[in-house]
């Protein structure tokens, strides 16, 4: 077992050791946000998610869109610190130039934490990182295909992210190590489908025509879900049954892919979770009740649903989070 | 001071572009304390002297000296440091900066390395006092007047260069007052001992302030005079190459009764861009039109089909109050225009001599009644025929002809409408022998045909030969309208010179 | 007669499409078998008609903006605001003829805007259209507020996905929008006047046509094409993405017209050819697809085959032809 599982089990529990009687600790507590601002649906969903876990943990949360601009989140930064706030919390939109806006807040005593991406900085200048991994993402999916297919051939194909994009790079990275070890399992096609559900749904086409009508593709893996609803298109388009003729398994858990799950055309996806701040929110709790400082990388969980969790109601859990 | 006694001195400049030669043997000399008119019309080689004077261009043959030496100019800075200096039309310093910086740009006072802003505008406010400009030099120079603008650039050019100073056409964007005071600093200068080439295409400036003369014409020097001893007829003349003593000829022989009235322009006109005028247009008329460039020819023909709308006067057709706001105003009311730049107005250089033909006609019958392939074959096979377009194929792009089939090509565009009234200005520049005759042939019989024309022309000889009646423009005015044994070179020339020395309007 | 059938078959966007087609061909041995499945054609060649069509669509409306030497940079978002606009009527409830018009509205009204701001106000053609790029895709996203709207209209499904007479709905669309601007501006004197305004536009002022209508006529069309385009690309996922759809389509329909041979100094145009232009572009991705080149190599791949394209129709190569053809005509 990696270390990143091992810290990701360790997040996991403390998330469920937290809730109940550290949760109160910090109510009253002001706390600023700098978001990136909602270029995707899992940024809003990050966003409500978070104003969510401060009304239930009674924080008083600052909200800052920075609208893609690093000088706005600096700006916000140093807004928060003249305001006093108690806690930083930075989704930060590039990984370069935050020393200087992060000492700041450190000489004032605030302490800063990261999520969902990491920083090119002194790791003396955050408390802590709350992030997923993307990596363990693509294994998580890919263990549950070798799972799934339980021994028989399973030709799979690979729609990719963005080329050169670090979801890309590290889901499929994931997937590779998680069929690694089932000789059964090969990606024989991969292309990317630049995240996007029409891409996805072209590629989605052509790897039909050229696998003889889809006859010879037992499963497709999806870097997001949307590629995935693309495909499951394609896959009907071609007079196939998806879920059934061609598995599915992709990653993010937006609510689409609930709707598919619950009609069966789709098998299995990875959740990305919206929840960093929660993790994050614990850290702080802890930290402020007794200086335990938190682990310098906060793993979320990287939980898979399938069928069987209940797709229909994780729809509706999901839908109104702003995916 | 040299043997010569020149500031500045071009001997036997020979200058050619391609196939053109755009100067041929042209001697000029500058003398310390003087300002030199240069006088020609357009393509007379004034720009291209002054190019060579100031090292834009290299001369293909003769030399320029500097106080009698001869000296090589690769560029305008090198020219400065000989002492020379030019300011253009437009402005060319840096409007967004202060004056001061204006004036010192590229040789700023510094201390410790740095610019000396102190000391800068300092300086600049002293020059601007001799210049008498009492404005803040830390300002910015595009907030002033152009006129300002202009005394700037003329203070950065004589402190630079000291010795000679080339105004191309200063007071083309001033007002009365404002070249008065312009002349004032130029009066100045020559008293200081500069030497100052003065060009403008207005006579009255030339008499102001000019001490002598140099008129180019095709390239060729006539010749250089001082002012004392010439009248504006004799300048005219001189330009325009028309010797008056000699000429008798005069204009058509006018003994067919006039057609009935077409046009009536009453008090017709346009600010900034010509000053009202009456002109009555008969049917199988040919109204010529002669001036000076920039006497407002061609603003008047603009106005008069909608190019440029005028903002006062009346104008009747037929005796109908009309207006024409547009083109499409005055192409419905059968109007034609041949603007006098061919290719930047005129041709569609990329679409074939065919379309280049029908596009008036297509323009005047709309969108949707599309005239076919074999209608637009027909049209224009027509007109190639009897206009004598050599062309290898009606479907040959037209930017591939020559400049005067070309022309033949925007008349018959023109004339496929079938026009009542045809604007044609300067119809014949730049062509050659052959078309310039066939369209002279083609005016001679579109009045004979009864059309209404008005002809733009340089050309003394051709105006005369064709026309009815004559107007002549000057500072954008109509200054004479010169009928019968009126309409002969001599009488032109003195009214465009002046009109008090000719007969009344 | 033959000649003038033949003539326009052997132009260099023809020879360069049949030219892609083949490379794709040799990568993929069954590239140019076509089946018929569930009442409909399937098949490689199918899908770059296809998925050509959107492009090609647009491109159709932006010949005749860059014929007037101007260039139209918001088609993009404007397919994003179309497609917005119909899933978000469709699951508020409203029919999908409505929903449909409403788009077709929305596509036509930036166009005439953009028209107005190159037409009357005068601006510079490059920076009026990013106004629309830019905010264009914001509205989109402020109408789907950030959803993917997702529908089971069968009306908007139908026109992104259907068939007519087994040929994808999409394809059906575009060769009818083809045919129809064809004719519109080849059976008037509109292709004519669009022509002399690129050309020289003082020129047509003098010579008596209303520049003035005709730019905002052509940048109407271009978005109503790209609502047109909006609409198919929504039906086919059966959603609309604001933050996705048509996102650098423009820059695929500005090169297929330039494929076409249509400069972007204006002038001479041809509708038809700008669709070849999209259909070797999207015969270029299909192949990059069923070949099996690793992603990484996509971009280089596509840059090169247009580099190639534009190559063959550059003026160094088509003096070449001439040359040998004036050659022949001496000796007769």
């Amino acid at each position: 077992m990696s270390i990143i599982t091992k810290l990701a089990l360790a997040a996991g529990l403390a998330t469920a050791l937290s809730s109940g009687a550290l949760a109160q600790d910090i109510s009253g507590k002001v706390i600023g946000f700098s978001q990136i601002g909602s270029e995707s649906g899992w940024r809003a969903a990050e966003t409500s998610v978070t104003r969510q876990q401060a009304e239930e943990r009674g924080v008083d949360l600052k909200f800052a869109d920075a609208q893609q601009k690093q000088e706005n989140q600096i700006k916000a930064i140093r807004g928060f610190i003249a305001q006093g706030v108690d806690a930083i919390l930075v989704a930060p939109v590039v990984a370069t130039g935050w020393d200087d806006v992060l000492t700041e807040a450190k000489e004032a005593e605030i302490p800063v934490i990261l999520l969902d991406r990491g920083i090119d900085a002194p790791e003396d200048l955050y408390l802590t990182s709350v992030a997923s991994d993307q990596v363990l993402e693509g294994r998580v999916a890919g263990e549950w295909l070798v799972s799934e297919v339980a021994g028989e051939d399973c030709n799979v194909v690979e729609l990719q992210g963005t080329v050169g994009s670090s979801p890309a790079i590290n889901r499929k990275q994931g997937f590779e190590e998680g069929i690694a070890s089932a000789a059964n399992v090969t990606i024989t096609q991969s292309q990317t489908g630049d995240f996007t559900r029409s891409k996805g749904k072209e590629v989605m086409e052509a790897f039909l025509k050229s696998s003889n009508g889809g006859a010879d593709i037992c499963a497709v893996y999806a870097h997001n879900d949307d590629m995935a609803v693309g495909a499951i298109q394609a896959i009907k388009d071609a007079g196939l049954k998806p879920g059934e003729d061609i598995l599915v398994v992709s990653i993010d858990a937006v609510p689409d892919i609930f709707t598919a799950i619950a009609a069966g055309e789709a098998n299995a996806t990875v959740e990305l979770t919206p929840n960093m701040a929660g993790p994050a929110f614990d850290a702080l709790a802890a930290y402020w009740a007794d200086g335990t400082m938190p682990e310098k990388f906060i793993i979320t969980e990287s939980k898979l649903y399938t069928a069987e969790n209940d797709p229909a109601g994780e729809y509706e859990r999901r839908k109104d989070l702003g995916y | 001071m040299s043997d010569t006694g020149y500031a500045l001195e071009a001997r036997g400049i020979v200058k050619i572009f391609g196939n053109h030669v755009a100067l041929d043997a042209v001697d000029f000399g500058l003398r310390p304390g003087e300002v030199h008119a240069l006088l020609g019309e357009n393509g007379a080689g004034k720009s291209t002297l002054i190019k060579i004077l100031t090292g834009a261009y290299q001369p293909d043959g003769g030399m320029v000296l500097a106080d009698g030496e001869p000296v090589h100019l690769d560029n305008p800075q090198q020219a400065q440091t000989h002492g020379i200096g030019t300011v253009y039309q437009e402005v060319n310093l840096l409007p967004n900066r202060s004056i001061a910086e204006n004036l010192y740009l590229g040789h700023q006072p510094t201390r410790f390395g740095l610019v000396d802003r102190r000391r800068m505008e300092t300086g600049a406010r002293g020059i601007l006092k001799r210049y008498g400009l009492e404005i803040d030099p830390s300002s910015e120079l595009g907030a002033h007047s152009v006129a300002v603008q202009q005394i700037v650039a003329i203070a950065r050019a004589v402190e630079l260069s000291g010795k000679v100073l080339i105004l191309d056409e200063p007071t083309a964007s001033l007002d009365r007052n404002e070249v008065e005071r312009l002349f004032e600093i130029i009066r100045d200068l020559k008293a200081r001992g500069l030497a100052v080439v003065f060009i403008t295409h207005f006579l009255d400036q030339v008499f102001a302030v000019a001490d002598r003369v140099t008129i180019l014409r095709n390239g060729k020097l006539v010749d250089t005079r001082a002012l004392d001893d010439m009248t504006r007829t004799d300048v005219v003349r001189l330009m325009l190459g028309k010797d008056v003593a000699f000429s008798g000829a005069t204009g058509v022989e006018d003994a067919r009764p006039m057609g009935e009235v077409l046009l009536d322009f009453a008090n017709y006109g346009r600010k900034r861009s010509v000053h009202p005028f009456n002109l009555t247009i008969h049917k199988g008329e040919v109204i010529g039109v002669a001036g000076l460039l920039g006497s407002g020819r061609t603003e008047m023909a603009r106005i008069m089909f909608g190019a440029d709308s005028a903002d006062e006067g009346i104008l009747e057709i037929a005796g109908k109050k009309t207006s024409i706001a547009r083109p499409t105003d005055a192409i419905a009311n059968g109007f034609g225009f041949c603007p006098e730049d061919r290719k930047a107005e005129g041709i569609f250089g990329d679409l074939s001599v065919r379309e280049n033909i029908i596009i008036a006609l297509q323009g005047k019958l709309g969108w949707f009644s599309a005239l076919n392939r074999d209608e637009q074959m027909e049209i224009a096979g027509r007109f190639g025929e009897s206009m004598d377009i050599r062309a290898a194929s009606l479907d040959m792009p037209i930017k591939l002809l020559s400049g005067g089939n070309q022309q033949k090509v925007i008349l018959s565009r023109w004339l496929a409408t079938d026009p009542a009234f045809l604007i044609l200005d300067e119809p014949t520049r730049g062509i050659d022998v052959g078309a310039h005759a066939e369209i002279v042939r083609t005016i001679n019989r579109l009045r004979d045909e009864g059309l209404a024309l008005v002809v733009i022309s340089s050309e003394l000889d051709e105006v005369v030969a064709y026309s009815s009646r004559i107007v002549v423009m000057r500072d954008r005015e109509m200054v004479a309208e010169l009928s019968g044994e009126n309409i002969n070179p001599g009488v032109i020339v003195q009214a465009i010179a002046n009109h008090r020395e000719g007969p009344s309007a | 007669m033959m000649r003038r059938i033949l003539t326009p078959l052997a132009n260099p966007q023809l020879i360069a499409l049949v030219g892609v087609l083949l490379v794709n061909w040799l990568l993929f041995p069954n590239f140019f078998r076509i089946t018929w499945q569930d009442g409909r054609l399937f098949g490689s060649l199918i899908d770059v008609l296809n998925r050509g069509a959107p492009v090609a669509i647009l491109a159709i409306g932006m010949v005749g903006v860059i014929a007037t030497k101007g260039v139209d940079l918001s088609v993009g978002a404007v397919m994003a605001m179309a497609g917005a606009v119909a899933a978000t009527m469709v699951v508020a409830g409203y029919p999908a003829p409505v929903a449909v018009a409403a788009a077709l509205a929305v596509g036509l009204a930036c166009g005439l805007w953009n028209g107005f701001l190159v037409a009357v106000l005068d601006i510079q053609p490059i920076v009026a259209t990013l106004v629309l790029m830019v905010a264009g895709r914001g509205i989109a996203q402020l109408i789907t507020e950030g959803f993917i709207v997702t529908f089971t209209d069968p009306v908007l499904i139908y026109i992104g996905t259907g068939s007519f007479l087994g040929v994808p709905m999409a394809a059906v669309i575009a060769i009818a929008l083809m045919l129809l601007v064809t004719l519109l501006v080849r059976k008037t004197a509109i292709g004519l006047f669009i022509e002399a305004v690129g050309v020289n536009r003082a020129a047509a002022s003098l010579a008596g046509i209303r520049s003035r209508m005709l730019l905002i006529l052509v940048y109407g069309l271009s978005g109503l094409c790209a609502a047109v385009a909006g609409i198919i690309i929504a039906g086919d996922i059966r959603g609309a993405d604001a933050n996705n759809a048509g996102l650098w389509l423009e820059l695929d329909a500005i090169l297929a017209v330039v494929i076409g041979g249509t400069s972007l100094l204006g002038g001479r145009f041809s509708v038809p050819l700008a669709v070849v232009g999209a259909l070797i572009i999207q015969a270029m991705n299909t192949g990059i697809l069923v070949s099996g080149f690793p992603p990484e190599f996509n971009l280089i791949v596509k840059a090169a085959l247009i580099f190639f394209v534009l190559v063959i129709q550059s003026p160094l190569a088509s003096r070449i032809v001439p040359v040998r053809a004036t050659a022949r005509e001496a000796h007769k």
